[in-house]
């Protein structure tokens, strides 16, 4: 790397999506030089005025910015005004330690102990507490509070950067935040993802040179003095972001479309609860589809039922009143889990998987019932079996259910027994629908596909017939959304198929109404069902 | 439960629904509630060694409550009584905003 960092690229991790072009500018805490201690009375007097300036800065920092930057300052000067903090730093003063290192090593003592935690959240505040730390600090020493000087359109690149500073910062031509180590739990991730201002974080090491700089928050990346061809292709992944973001924006707002005088519900899969972080994610009308399996593998051992009943909880407050359909452990066939599933079955998609295995497993199945029930009294849940081939199977995990609410409610907990539905991916299910007394149907079309067409999906020399739209597989779709619509039955598809455009025109024909897709093709689903009932093609 | 009125010591018990836990901003909104009473507020997550100062934002926070976890509120003095349900309020309801 001797001849500079022409055309150098660096990954780092996004904290806030968007791109950034523009000088590059190194930013370094600014708080050196030594103040000359004074007597205890003038040290201690020093201090509480340090408190009173800094305090009144951040008050008016926290009134020009307003809102969520208002609420996130309120915590320094909280603790500002918090005796049970202040009062031991006033005391070590007392014991002879000039203001400056007095403060300076109660902060720090504080900040090793937020950075200790296992918490990514609390470990964001220590950028909290360097901010108030430097800010008293550089008021001790006579510092004014200077705003940083900066050409306008800067990639700042700094260590951290505390949420004071980025306020101090004139964002209004644009511009983007490079951090060395940082957050994307960070205050300031939130205030930079408000204001749409790109940000990377967790570099590591980048060198001191550079005068131009790329900054794509979506890859996560950063260019420094990018050569014409590097420029040439950050503006286009630019302008390709800038295009899809408007119109999904736009679209995400609106209500889906009518389909032959019915709306389309539109409602989201998530693996895990860290899925809900995605921005399109708030638009969905509920949650079709939450996979549990991710708790299995998870550290390793099975989970208890209060960190399950956690995950289940906090995922239906997320959708407040909107439907949340929770799908029991799907283990087995594809997904092996050590201690759970079998070993050594020959034909593991037709062996002791999904629903199977949990009947085979009613002591760990329970576990996973009564954090259901429990969360289920917290909001608009439902709960579904996967791979359920006969009706005495859902009647036999209904039963267990029950069994485990009756219990709850004996032990004094609050635990209800929520609407109970199936996976439609066993072609028998398919075909016997009328059979099963379930409160609704999510047909689960990756596995229904391999069914019907005896192609197993992981063999890649199987794709050609690997068709979800061969009429077999719509003909069974079919059969299950009209017995759905003349029993009164709610009927979804949450397979891949719903995420792909050129399927729905099929799937609307086969009369299905709700469709749940990953929450990244939202406003692309969303997009082609408007174009379908204003009579264009799936585009 | 003591019987003199000034030295009565009136309790609560609520769960903790924040999606996050006890961080900063529940834990400054507690912290300016409870500065509303006169009383001595403790609190601490059900079955802790140490009572906190409810008035302490530093150590509610270091209190570290999760997600889920039960606070116990204790409190003495004049207006204790109202403080206990007002925190407790004020944690059942997931620290909404004041709409002052």
């Amino acid at each position: 790397m001797q001849g500079g960092a022409a055309g150098l690229a660096y990954r780092g991790r996004t904290a806030s999506i968007g791109f950034a072009r523009g000088p590059f500018v190194r930013v370094d805490a600014g708080t050196t030089g030594a103040r000359a201690a004074g007597t205890l009375a003038e040290e201690s007097l020093a201090l509480r005025n340090a408190i009173d300036v800094a305090s009144g800065q951040i008050a008016e920092l926290a009134t020009i910015a307003g809102g969520e930057a208002a609420q996130i300052l309120e915590f320094q000067v909280a603790l500002l005004e918090d005796e049970e903090f202040i009062v031991p730093i006033f005391a070590s003063i007392g014991e002879g330690q000039p203001a400056d290192a007095a403060w300076r090593s109660v902060l720090d003592e504080q900040i090793a102990e937020y950075n200790s935690a296992e918490d990514e959240y609390l470990k964001a505040r220590c950028s909290d507490l360097a901010d108030l730390r430097d800010r008293v600090v550089n008021v001790l020493r006579g510092g004014e509070a200077q705003a940083l000087r900066l050409p306008s359109g800067a990639v700042i690149c700094a260590d951290d950067l505390p949420p004071s500073r980025f306020l101090e910062i004139d964002w209004s031509a644009g511009g983007g935040l490079a951090l060395l180590r940082g957050s994307p739990a960070s205050h300031v991730a939130m205030l930079a993802r408000a204001r749409g201002i790109p940000m990377v974080v967790q570099f590591g090491a980048i060198p001191e040179t550079g005068a131009m700089a790329l900054l794509d928050g979506e890859g996560a990346t950063l260019e420094l003095d990018p050569g014409a061809d590097q420029i040439r292709l950050f503006e286009r992944r630019r302008e390709i972001h800038r295009k899809s973001r408007a119109s999904a924006r736009a679209i995400l707002r609106r209500p889906t479309a009518l389909w032959r005088g019915e709306r389309i519900k539109l409602l989201i899969n998530i693996q895990r609860v860290e899925d809900l972080e995605h921005p399109d994610a708030q638009y969905a009308d509920g949650i079709g589809l939450m996979r549990t399996e991710f708790l299995l593998t998870d550290r390793g051992g099975l989970p208890d039922e209060e960190t399950q009943f956690q995950t289940y909880d906090s995922v239906v407050r997320w959708t407040d009143q909107r439907p949340v359909t929770i799908r029991t452990f799907d283990a087995g066939g594809d997904k092996p889990v050590p201690g759970f599933t079998l070993d050594g079955e020959a034909n593991p998609f037709l062996g002791v998987r999904g629903l199977r295995l949990c009947l085979a497993r009613p002591d760990l199945f329970a576990v996973q019932l009564r954090a259901l029930a429990r969360a289920a009294v917290r909001g608009n849940l439902k709960v579904m079996f996967p791979m359920v081939t006969s009706a005495e199977e859902l009647e036999a995990g209904r039963r267990l259910f029950a069994d485990v609410v009756q219990r709850l409610k004996a032990e004094g907990v609050a635990a209800m027994l929520p609407e109970v539905g199936i996976m439609v991916e066993v072609p028998a299910a398919a075909l016997a629908i009328a059979s099963f007394k379930a409160s609704f149907f999510s047909i689960g079309s990756n596995d229904l596909a391999q069914y019907v067409l005896a192609c197993d999906r992981s063999n890649g020399a199987l794709a050609p017939l690997m068709d979800p739209l061969h009429p077999a597989v719509l003909e069974l779709i079919t059969r299950t959304a009209e017995h759905g619509r003349r029993a009164g039955i709610n009927v979804s598809l949450c397979g891949d198929m719903a995420s792909d455009p050129r399927c729905i025109p099929a799937l609307l024909n086969c009369g299905l109404r709700e469709l749940s897709v990953n929450a990244s093709a939202l406003a692309r689903i969303k997009q082609t069902i408007d174009r379908l009932s204003s009579g264009g093609g799936p585009g | 439960m003591l019987d003199k009125a000034d030295g009565h010591i009136f309790t609560g018990n609520v769960r903790l629904v924040h999606a996050v836990g006890m961080h900063a901003r529940p834990a400054v909104k507690l912290t300016k509630l409870a500065k509303k009473f006169q009383a001595q507020i403790s609190v601490r997550v059900a079955g802790a060694a140490e009572w906190i100062n409810a008035k302490s934002v530093a150590k509610i926070m270091a209190m570290r409550a999760a997600h889920g976890s039960t606070i116990e509120i204790k409190a003495s003095g004049n207006d204790a009584k109202a403080a206990v349900a007002a925190l407790v309020d004020l944690i059942a309801t997931d620290f909404p905003d004041e709409a002052s």
